[in-house]
């Protein structure tokens, strides 16, 4: 039973850094691109707007935060199930949510209010179920 | 109307599909002996010689530029909505192409989730 302990620890470190670099990763891409300011369709533009993007600091950063999401989620995926950690990642717009009232002040419908809970209550459901069911192949190698 | 039914499916399907792919991949690979820098670039370099990760990266970018001509057309405050139905199509397909057990919790969880994303993204 201690593995199977270990097992959901370690999922659930790996969900966590996932949202957060999700998150960080989009947040500062769209301040980045906002730095930029809207991109023209046109040959000369889309140059325009790749020069600035590969120059921007801030663009670069969101790229280490997404590369890092990539890593994460192909990581918790090689030891757990795609039907525990999809809708455990939806835990990120949950979050948004919080993040944007607490720092931003942003005001927040009821709407949103009500699908903060029930997405927060989905999570807890599917974070009782066992990570994992199929068959394990590599920890016996590990 | 056609079209964005079409773009929704192909949005839902190639993600669905494209992440079924690098799941299976991925379990494929096998995890990494531990959670260390090195350890995790040895993984990587495993996963990426991998064919089913390669399926699975196409699929997401055809799901992608679907997205963005979604976006295009109809409002975001729609397009994201619509789109948490891959909650329920991702939770199919692990139980149908990967073979995973979803319980009765896991499933009344994932239609919490999907009914919860909608309802924030809808704003």
């Amino acid at each position: 039973m201690a593995s199977e302990r270990r097992l959901r620890i370690k999922t659930l470190v790996m969900v966590l850094a996932m949202v957060v670099c999700a998150n960080a990763g989009d947040l500062l891409l769209k301040r980045g691109m906002s730095q930029i300011g809207a991109v023209q369709l046109t040959a000369s533009g889309l140059a325009q707007a790749f020069r600035l993007t590969v120059a921007s600091g801030t663009i670069w950063v969101a790229i280490l935060f997404l590369s890092g999401f990539m890593l994460s989620y192909m990581t918790v995926l090689s030891w757990a199930d795609y039907s525990y950690v999809m809708p455990a990642g939806a835990f990120g717009y949950a979050l948004l949510t919080l993040l944007a009232v607490v720092f931003l002040h942003e005001s927040v419908s009821p709407r949103r209010w009500v699908g903060v809970v029930l997405i927060c209550a989905g999570v807890l459901l599917v974070g009782q179920t066992k990570p994992r069911t199929t068959a394990v192949t590599s920890e016996a190698l590990a | 109307m056609m079209r964005v039914i079409f773009a929704l499916a192909v949005l839902i399907l190639g993600s669905t599909a494209g992440e079924i792919a690098i799941t299976h991949g991925m379990k494929a690979t096998g995890e990494p002996a531990r959670l260390r820098p090195l350890a995790l670039l040895q993984f990587l370099g495993r996963a990426v010689r991998n064919g089913w990760f390669w399926a699975g990266v196409p699929l997401m970018a055809l799901s992608f530029y679907s997205l963005l001509a979604l976006l295009s057309w109809e409002p975001i405050s729609l397009v994201i909505p619509a789109s948490a139905l891959s909650y329920v199509v991702g939770t199919l397909g692990a139980r149908y192409v990967l073979g995973e057990q979803v319980s009765a919790a896991r499933w009344a969880g994932v239609v919490l989730v999907c009914a919860g994303v909608a309802l924030v993204a809808a704003g």
